[in-house]
Parts: structure tokens; C-alpha cells; sequence
């Protein structure tokens, strides 16, 4: 289980924009009408959108009313997954994959580049307030092993020279095009036979 | 090999483009009122000559499965949900699905809900997934617009909706009552079985519950004809399969091929061959990370289906390949999975949630070489211990690969373990001798 950090600072009130509250009613038709609660999930997702990429207590609060469920059952949701922020993250938020098949390909190196461009520890918004990154279990992404994923974006097939790249780039507010960095169409096999930089031929 | 003509996901690589109309010229949506004319019974007797067996993991007769549902709709609704929650380290064949050929998922969430009496279906996707739920919103979106889906979608007579449901990055919600349990608006603990979804499913009604790659292939086997997918592979393993080949092997890629293809073929026809040659590979996790590893010898001959794999002690799981070879520490390896396994624990069942953290902690002291060797008889106690004892088969899948490795590879284990000061190799010492005095020094 993932243990989870609630912010010590956290916003007196919360409350949906304008824009929030018309998607937020898009949301509720899509099921039964006594089954509100199933919008839990997309709210929590909607509030983190709306509030920088973290979801303060105040939110779940309010969701917790919009939706007339106990505040502890959507503390717990929001709890139980990884996805959901209760702290803030920066800017531009990299989660590294390191479970085997990435590991094994290298994810070691993306971590350390992580390490000394961004934050030491996991978790710590960088210097100059624009990054934060952590290391998470496996992205779904494999056969593109090693990835990282920068807010929606996944970026692929990676090793130290492209993720010091794409970090970089990031630092200047400019965002590189996601995708594989060697160059291959999606998951396609390759024909060059490199890896890491070294003929594997 | 699989012929060009035999694949199913002629778009698996989005040469073609992945939009409705260039998915209509590789013959979706072709005859689909046609097909939903025939009516239920011909439907799922077609899918059971074809003898489908569920993508997702578990390898269920998909006819069989539909045939659950209850043949008249009561006083519930039935649902449809597709699981798209593909987190299993070493798979990544859904998201191929869900980017280039969303059409095949969308036509064949249609029928599926009518054969098994749905009017709504719900696919839960990763919450990672964005772009690809974005796309396949966009498609859907598409479908829409041709009047696909909606009322009488496709002119078949029948109303049919598709809702997205995004998860949050949790890896139990890919089992099937916890998916449910996550679209309820609940943490996604699995539930007891029985009662079985098809009865008692999401919000209390009957509910089927299929895998991308199940519901995508089923479109081309009613088109194609039933006996037309028995016809590849192998008795009761029928079919072709997205294999994702990932790890050290020199291109890893995603491939669709028929079933019951040597593992060795696969390899070195598909995947570039492993880092170092044939000779440099040390194991194979066949299935996804919850199956167990099998070691170089079995590789040479093993065929990629269900059943051999099962006679192996393994099984195919999600076809998620992934090669290790002689460069890496296989106890490392196994050691970061056992990781993935603690930090996805519900924390619903005791043996599980604390198992996988012994599990863990105790490979995290081997790959260091601080171990000693009743510690890797205690690790396999604890395997022992969680198998079979919790709600869901998370139990299993955790315990498995560390049985795998103990199994196959005890030789390597037990190398890590220096940390042996007292209690001599494997020597039968009584549990309440005085044991610093076993050490020469101290006696």
C-alpha cells in the first residue's frame, strides 16, 4: 500500500469554477442517477486540474457535499490512489517507471539523472519551483522501456542524454514532443539494434 | 508465422491510421447489423466454436462466460464493463488497442452488450492512459456521429452507450470485482466470490466483464467465422495473441502471432534475438510479472499457449514477455517485482498485505547479501502462507514469481547468503539452543 502525505498548509475553502461545474454535471449523467457516487473519481480528478495538480482537504469537502457522501469515504478514495495528490507537486511532475522490464532497460539512469537535475529525494519540487518527480510502478508502457511520464505525456525509450534533454528543456517552459527518443515508430520493432548507445548487432 | 492476411490488428503499429473512416476500409464496421440480425444465441455460439479464451489474464471461455448472463433482461439492467486497466509490468498490448484500433473495441463492445443483454457499457482505463482515453474518446465521439452507437446504433434495432471510466493509478482495480468496486465510487478492494459478477455485478446488477483484447477480436471472429479462429493455434488455445516482447532483448516490440508459437521463434524473429545472443539468456517471465519465471532450459522449447505453459509450472497471463538475460542479477530482478507487489497491496487480506512486504524485504536483504539461509525457507514459508489464502488471486500473483525464482534459480539465492554467522549450512539446530555458542570463538 501506498502511504500518502497530506499537505501541513492547506486552502481555507474550495469550490468548483464555473467551468468545473459544467463538466462536473456532464460527468453525473454518464451514471444511474442513484448512483451519484460513481462520479467520486472524476471529481477528484477534476478538483486536482483545477487546483494546481493537488487536491487540498477542502475539496474533498466539497465533494463529499456536491455528491452527499460521508467526508471519510472520499478521503479513503482519495487515499487509496496513487494518482491523487494531497500535496503539492510542481509544475511539471515526472514520474520515472522503475518495475522490471523498465529497470532492466535502465531506469536506474533516468532516476539518477532526476536526482541531480531535480531534487535529491523524491517528492521535492526543484529549485527553481518548476519540477518535481518520483519514482512509480509500471506505466503500462514495456516494450518502450525506460519512460518517464511528465504530467500526460509519456516519453520513451529513453537514456541519460534524452531525459537530461527533456528535463532541461522543461526548465525553460519548453515542451519537448513526447514519444520514443530513438527515433521508432510506436511499438514497432526496430531496426537499428542499439541500446544504450552500444551496438548490440 | 502468422500470415499477413490471419492478423486481426492490421493497425497495430498505426501504419494506416487509426480514424473511423480508415478503420472502415480494413473492414470494421462491415455487416455489423447484419451479424447482431442472427440474434444471441448464434453470437455466443460462434464465439464458443471459436473457443476464445479471455485476453486478460485468467484464460476463461468467453462464450461461456457471456452465457452467464442472464438470457432475459429482469427487472436490473445488465451492464457491460471492459477492463483497460492493463498494469501488469511487462504488458502494454492494450494501449496499442485503445490508440489505433479503438473501431474493433467499440464494434465489439456493441455486440457483446447485446449478446449479453447490456445497453451501457463502461471502459475502465488506466488513469495513466490519458492520451489513449482521449483518443478513444475521440473515436467514440466518431462512431457517434455515424450513427454507430447511440439509439438503435448501427440500425440493428438495439441502444447501446459507451462511458469512459478513468482509474487512478491503482494496479488491483485490473481485477475484475475491485474494477467494479472502483467505478462504484469505492476503494477498488476486491470482492468475495461467489456471487460471480455475471449474477451480482456493478451497482448489484448482472454484469460482464471482458478484457480489451477479448472484446476487439470478437468483431473479426463473427465476420470471419468461428471455426475460421479454431482453425489457428492449437486445440483449446485457438486464436492469434499480441505478444509484448520487452527487456533484454535487441527490439522489443508488441506482435500479433498465432498461438502456440515456440517461445524461441518468437524471440528471434520478432524481438531482434536476445542482448548477447541466444547463449547470454538467464530466464523468462512468460506472462506478466505474476507468472513464474522460467529458466533457459525450458525456453529452448517451450510453445506460447495456456496449457504448455501451465505444464510448466507458469502460465501465459497477459503474453507480457520479458527477457532477462546473464547481465542482470535475476534476485534484483525479482526483488524490484516483489516491490511493485507490496506497494499495489489493497490491504484488504491480512496474508497478502503483510506477505508481500516479508516477500520484499526479505529479497531487498538478498540482492544486498545479507541474508542467511533460514531466511530463504522462511521466504518460501511465506509464499506458501499468502497462496490461496486471500479474496482475490493478488495472492498468487505475488507469490508466485518468488516461488518461480526459488524454484529455478535456489542455486543463486542462496549465493547471496553470507550473512550466516551462527547457525551452519542447513545444519537441523534444535529452536532453543543457546546459539552463540555454536561459534567457535564464543564456546
Amino acid at each position: 500500500m501506498s502511504l500518502k502525505k497530506v499537505n501541513p498548509e492547506q486552502p481555507k475553502s474550495f469550490e468548483f469554477t464555473e467551468k468545473s461545474k459544467n463538466i462536473a454535471e456532464e460527468i453525473l449523467k454518464r451514471y444511474p442517477e442513484k448512483n451519484k457516487k460513481s462520479a467520486v473519481m472524476p471529481f477528484l480528478y477534476l478538483a486536482q486540474k483545477q487546483n494546481n495538480n493537488w487536491i487540498p482537504l477542502a475539496a474533498i469537502k466539497y465533494i463529499s457535499k456536491y455528491l452527499s457522501m460521508p467526508y471519510i469515504s472520499v478521503y479513503e478514495v482519495a487515499t487509496f490512489y496513487s494518482m491523487f495528490n494531497l500535496s503539492p507537486v510542481g509544475k511539471y511532475f515526472i514520474q520515472v517507471c522503475t518495475t522490471t522490464p523498465c529497470l532492466i532497460r535502465g531506469a536506474d539512469k533516468i532516476v539518477k539523472t532526476c536526482k541531480e537535475k531535480i531534487s535529491e529525494k523524491e517528492n521535492q519540487i526543484s529549485k527553481n519551483g518548476k519540477c518535481s518527480w518520483t519514482e512509480v510502478e509500471c506505466l503500462g508502457a514495456c516494450v518502450n522501456a525506460p519512460m518517464m511520464q511528465i504530467n500526460d505525456d509519456y516519453y520513451e525509450d529513453l537514456d541519460e542524454t534524452s531525459s537530461a534533454k527533456i528535463i532541461d528543456s522543461i526548465f525553460k517552459d519548453k515542451i519537448l514532443k513526447p514519444g520514443s527518443y530513438r527515433g521508432r515508430k510506436n511499438t514497432s520493432p526496430e531496426k537499428v539494434k542499439t541500446i544504450n548507445g552500444t551496438d548490440h548487432a | 508465422m502468422l500470415k499477413e492476411e490471419n492478423k486481426i490488428f492490421k493497425n497495430l503499429y498505426n501504419n494506416f491510421g487509426w480514424e473511423l473512416e480508415k478503420a472502415i476500409d480494413r473492414d470494421d464496421w462491415k455487416d455489423t447489423k447484419n451479424i447482431i440480425s442472427k440474434g444471441k444465441e448464434w453470437i455466443i455460439n460462434e464465439i464458443k466454436t471459436s473457443e476464445l479464451r479471455g485476453r486478460g489474464g485468467a484464460g476463461f471461455s468467453t462464450g461461456m462466460k457471456w452465457s452467464f448472463a442472464p438470457k432475459q433482461i429482469g427487472s436490473r439492467p445488465h451492464y457491460l464493463v471492459i477492463n483497460a486497466d492493463e498494469s501488469e509490468p511487462g504488458t502494454c498490448k492494450d494501449r496499442d488497442i485503445l490508440r489505433f484500433e479503438p473501431q474493433k473495441l467499440i464494434e465489439g463492445s456493441l455486440i457483446a452488450g447485446y449478446a449479453t443483454g447490456a445497453h451501457i457499457c463502461y471502459i475502465y482505463i488506466r488513469g495513466e492512459y490519458i492520451f489513449e482515453g482521449q483518443r478513444l474518446q475521440t473515436a467514440i465521439d466518431q462512431a457517434y456521429k455515424k450513427n454507430f452507437l447511440g439509439k438503435n446504433a448501427c440500425g440493428s434495432g438495439w441502444d447501446f452507450d459507451i462511458h469512459i471510466h478513468y482509474g487512478a493509478g491503482a494496479y488491483i482495480c485490473g481485477e475484475e470485482t475491485a474494477l467494479l468496486e472502483s467505478i462504484e465510487g469505492n476503494k477498488g478492494q476486491p470482492r468475495l466470490k461467489p456471487p460471480f459478477p455475471a449474477l451480482v455485478g456493478l451497482y448489484g446488477c448482472p454484469t460482464i466483464v471482458n478484457n480489451v483484447e477479448t472484446i476487439a477480436v470478437v468483431p473479426t471472429i463473427l465476420r470471419r467465422g468461428g471455426k475460421w479462429f479454431a482453425s489457428l493455434g492449437r486445440p483449446k488455445n485457438t486464436g492469434t495473441k499480441i505478444f509484448c516482447i520487452s527487456g533484454n532483448v535487441n527490439s522489443p516490440c508488441n506482435v500479433e502471432e498465432e498461438m502456440g508459437i515456440p517461445l524461441k521463434e518468437l524471440i528471434n524473429t520478432h524481438a531482434g534475438g536476445v542482448v548477447g545472443g541466444w547463449d547470454n539468456l538467464q530466464a523468462v517471465i512468460p506472462g506478466g510479472s505474476s507468472m513464474p519465471l522460467l529458466p533457459k532450459k525450458t525456453c529452448e522449447t517451450i510453445r506460447m499457449d495456456f496449457d504448455s505453459l501451465i505444464e510448466n509450472q507458469s502460465g501465459l497471463g497477459t503474453a507480457g514477455i520479458v527477457v532477462i538475460n546473464k547481465d542482470q542479477d535475476i534476485v534484483s530482478c525479482m526483488a524490484r517485482i516483489a516491490r511493485f507487489y507490496k506497494h499495489e497491496s489493497c490491504g484488504q487480506c491480512t496474508p497478502c498485505r503483510e506477505g508481500s512486504g516479508w516477500m520484499w524485504r526479505i529479497l531487498n536483504r538478498a540482492t544486498k547479501g545479507e541474508t542467511t539461509l533460514s531466511d530463504i525457507d522462511l521466504l518460501e514459508d511465506v509464499t506458501k502462507q499468502i497462496e490461496g489464502h486471500t479474496i482475490c488471486a493478488f495472492g498468487e500473483g505475488s507469490a508466485w514469481p518468488v516461488q518461480g525464482l526459488l524454484r529455478h534459480f535456489r542455486k543463486e539465492v542462496d549465493k547471496k547468503c553470507s550473512n550466516d554467522p551462527l547457525i551452519k549450512k542447513k545444519k537441523d539446530v534444535p529452536y532453543l539452543i543457546d546459539q552463540h555458542l555454536l561459534e567457535k570463538k564464543n564456546a
